[in-house]
């Protein structure tokens, strides 16, 4: 297994597969009354998370605390010694003097797993960094998709919105086609650059057309804070042109999904009707991050092959 | 004060058109004499095998850093890296703490190069008062300063108002100065931290078009037409900013340029494990504006190699790449990747290297003291192996600082000795006289 996980690069099909198996083995234990494992018993794992999140940093945490492992939560906020103006590399060093076994990282510059990986022995998780990454969210979208679908291979996957600027279409492109998926890109031309198409995938402007021959609608959060940009006009003609709504959805094939990394604007990107309806996974995607990210820790730290022995005894 | 005779070396002197074997004698600080058989009594005779024997290099575009930021860089420590490879004047960009927008900055800034003693310091002054684009510099009184200031920028910034730029330009023709920008409009360059193209779409990185450098030369191209002013381009990067150029020349515009050796040595795939140190501004480009800078150096559109060496802090370098300093050395590596890159593949001939790394330069900042080696002129001579291979090690610069992306590669071409008004400042690729730094 690989020693970072930096990149959805890093993976091709095999790969994803073993991670998303063992997902799916690894699931079973947290169905059960008591849900710990003692895989990871001794291993320190650090969440590092310099960009707010709640999802994530808890998915991290819940997993790892599943695999019995010890974990320390850093948040550069007021509290911290990032407060005081301790550099990045600085604080890589403090955590590796402590002897973390794994550091999972959210950044808001692209690139800074890169760096913190040639910075400690650790291994590096990247949990999101700037516009550029995040694998394990790719990771768990690809279980979901597969987890109704069965195999990935051939399907049609609409990301809209604001690519330009996303981690979570970076990643996900990349894992679909690896996958054997088709991706469409779809948002204004303002959020979608052009040169997405050397990644394999296609790109449309238009929503509509697209709908009845989509397997997956996956909705990407429109950055609020983009908006003093003069990207798009409005939120509200955003969310006229590309935000899904009842009629839009209409226009799905019946077994299609609608899934969305969160957080949502409601009435933005999603309608809260669609965002509840039977064709949303969205809190599918959450529950399933657990599983998938309790599957990268289980590999890349525990992954001994008498480990994987005991693997197959807890799955039976 | 001593003689010497650099004895059997390949002399390439573009400004005589000579390229040929001989003995070059120096004496009292000036070249005495160019030939072979020459009368070299008492003088000390230095064998320099088969090396180039040239004149020493021009530097159009160095961050001395001081004053302000004397952590990163002096202007003793960098005219010892400038010494080394293998320069005998620089120019230093008014970008300082404080701004060389003033009489009294820019003869401090002189007084200690003078003083330093390795190199001749040339100053540039700033355009605008604070480098704000608001305010004019004291020009005037730049130029008419014991520093005499020619060359005046903003350098780190593109001047964003049209209506200043003329102005600018227009003051400047009574002193003859040059207008020099550093070409890039703001507003669509905010933000960026590389060029925009298809890696910084993969990489997530804000990027910094072509279109914004080639906007602003345009727009200075056309101004320089209006007002008559000499204009000077900084580090031009891409292949639509050479072709303006290219064109502004052959319609009679006085326009002069200079491109960076990381210019026409790396592309934006340095990026990819996201370097700090492969992070500049203007960003490393695509092959195809790499290869047009190479074609514009051969052509003579580009005028001039300049290194745009740019000291940093290692804790302001070793930050995320968001929040690292653009800007690199490139003193003690501009040679080395002149040969590999331009005239070990046959780009450009040895007098057609020579004459971009210091005939022009020298005569674009007017210092008549470099750039030939006519009997009679000063004695700045600077001597290289072209064959000799090394390998780029950053703890053993002569500057303060150490963010290179070149750590490690290994270079053809390698400075040997360089005399500095007669005196022999680096013997066998070393400082002479350590006690100087």
């Amino acid at each position: 297994m690989i020693k970072h996980l930096l990149s959805m690069d890093q993976l091709d099909a095999d790969a994803i597969t073993t991670i998303l198996d063992t997902a799916e083995s690894l699931r079973q234990v947290t169905d059960r009354p008591i849900k710990k494992l003692p895989t990871l018993r001794g291993r320190t794992v650090c969440n590092l998370f310099y960009e707010a999140s709640t999802r994530t940093r808890i998915s991290f945490e819940l997993a790892a605390k599943r695999l019995s492992a010890d974990v320390i939560n850093f948040s550069a906020d007021s509290k911290s010694s990032v407060a005081k103006g301790e550099s990045f590399k600085d604080t890589a060093w403090t955590l590796e003097a402590m002897g973390v076994d794994a550091i999972v990282v959210r950044h808001g510059s692209s690139g800074a797993p890169h760096q913190l990986s040639r910075w400690v022995k650790a291994s590096v998780i990247n949990a999101g960094d700037g516009s550029h990454e995040h694998p394990t969210q790719a990771l768990l979208d690809l279980f979901s998709i597969r987890e109704r679908f069965k195999d990935l291979e051939g399907l049609k996957v609409a990301i809209v919105g604001d690519v330009l600027h996303s981690r979570v279409a970076r990643s996900n492109v990349k894992g679909l086609a690896t996958m054997g998926a088709h991706v469409t890109l779809v948002g204004p031309p303002t959020l979608i650059p052009k040169e997405a198409e050397s990644w394999g995938a296609s790109i449309e402007y238009e929503l509509d057309p697209l709908l009845a021959d989509i397997d997956v609608c996956y909705l990407l959060r429109v950055q609020q804070e983009r908006q003093s940009e003069q990207l798009f006009p409005s939120l509200r003609e955003y969310a006229a042109l590309w935000g899904l709504d009842d009629r839009r959805m209409q226009l799905m094939r019946p077994d299609a999904l609608v899934m969305h990394p969160g957080p949502m604007n409601r009435g933005v990107e999603i309608s809260a009707n669609v965002s509840e309806s039977a064709r949303s996974i969205i809190l599918d995607q959450v529950s399933n991050g657990l599983a998938v990210r309790m599957s990268l820790l289980y590999l890349m730290l525990g992954g001994h092959s008498e480990e994987g022995q005991a693997l197959e005894e807890l799955a039976v | 004060m001593t003689r010497y005779l650099l004895a059997g070396g390949r002399v390439v002197d573009p400004a005589s058109g000579t390229d040929t074997t001989a003995d070059l004698l120096l004496r009292d600080g000036v070249i005495e004499a160019i030939g072979t058989g020459l009368d070299a009594k008492g003088a000390e005779r230095i064998d320099v095998g088969g090396a180039v024997v040239c004149p020493g290099f021009v530097d159009l575009h160095t961050h001395l850093r001081e004053p302000g930021r004397e952590d990163e860089e002096t202007i003793a420590s960098a005219s010892a890296a400038a010494a080394t490879g293998g320069y005998t004047a620089i120019c230093a960009m008014p970008n300082t703490d404080p701004v060389a927008d003033s009489a009294s900055v820019v003869e401090q800034v002189w007084a200690l190069g003078r003083e330093a003693g390795l190199v001749d310091v040339a100053v540039a002054g700033a355009l605008s008062k604070g480098l704000e684009g608001r305010k004019m510099a004291d020009i005037g009184e730049m130029a008419r300063s014991s520093a005499r200031v020619r060359m005046f920028t903003d350098d780190g910034r593109g001047v964003q108002d049209a209506l200043f730029v003329r102005r600018a330009m227009e003051y400047l023709v009574a002193f003859d100065g040059i207008y020099a920008e550093h070409c890039e409009d703001a507003s669509l360059a905010e933000g960026g931290q590389m060029h925009e193209g298809e890696r910084s779409a993969a990489l997530g990185l804000r990027g910094i078009p072509a279109a914004a450098e080639e906007l602003m030369a345009a727009r200075d191209i056309e101004l320089a037409k209006l007002t008559g002013c000499r204009l000077h381009l900084l580090h031009i990067s891409t292949a639509g900013t050479v072709e303006l150029v290219r064109r502004a020349k052959a319609d009679g515009v006085r326009v002069t340029a200079e491109a960076t050796p990381h210019h026409f040595s790396l592309t934006d795939v340095a990026l990819d494990d996201y370097d700090p140190n492969a992070k500049v501004n203007p960003p490393l480009r695509t092959e195809r504006d790499r290869s047009a800078i190479v074609a514009g150096l051969a052509d003579g559109t580009i005028d001039a190699i300049a290194t745009d060496h740019a000291p940093h802090a290692d804790h302001e370098k070793d930050q995320e790449l968001l929040y690292a300093p653009p800007g690199m050395l490139g003193l003690e590596t501009a040679l080395g990747l002149a040969v590999t890159n331009l005239l070990a593949p046959g780009h450009l001939s040895l007098s057609g290297l020579v004459e971009r790394l210091s005939v022009a330069p020298a005569k674009l900042l007017g210092l008549t003291d470099h750039g030939s080696l006519a009997a009679g002129s000063a004695a700045d001579v600077t001597v290289f192996d072209q064959g000799a291979t090394w390998t780029v090690d950053p703890a053993a610069f002569r500057s303060k600082s150490r963010n290179t992306p070149f750590a490690g590669e290994e270079l053809r071409g390698r400075v040997t000795d360089v005399f500095f008004r007669g005196r022999r400042t680096v013997a066998e690729g070393r400082l002479v006289d350590e006690a100087l730094v």
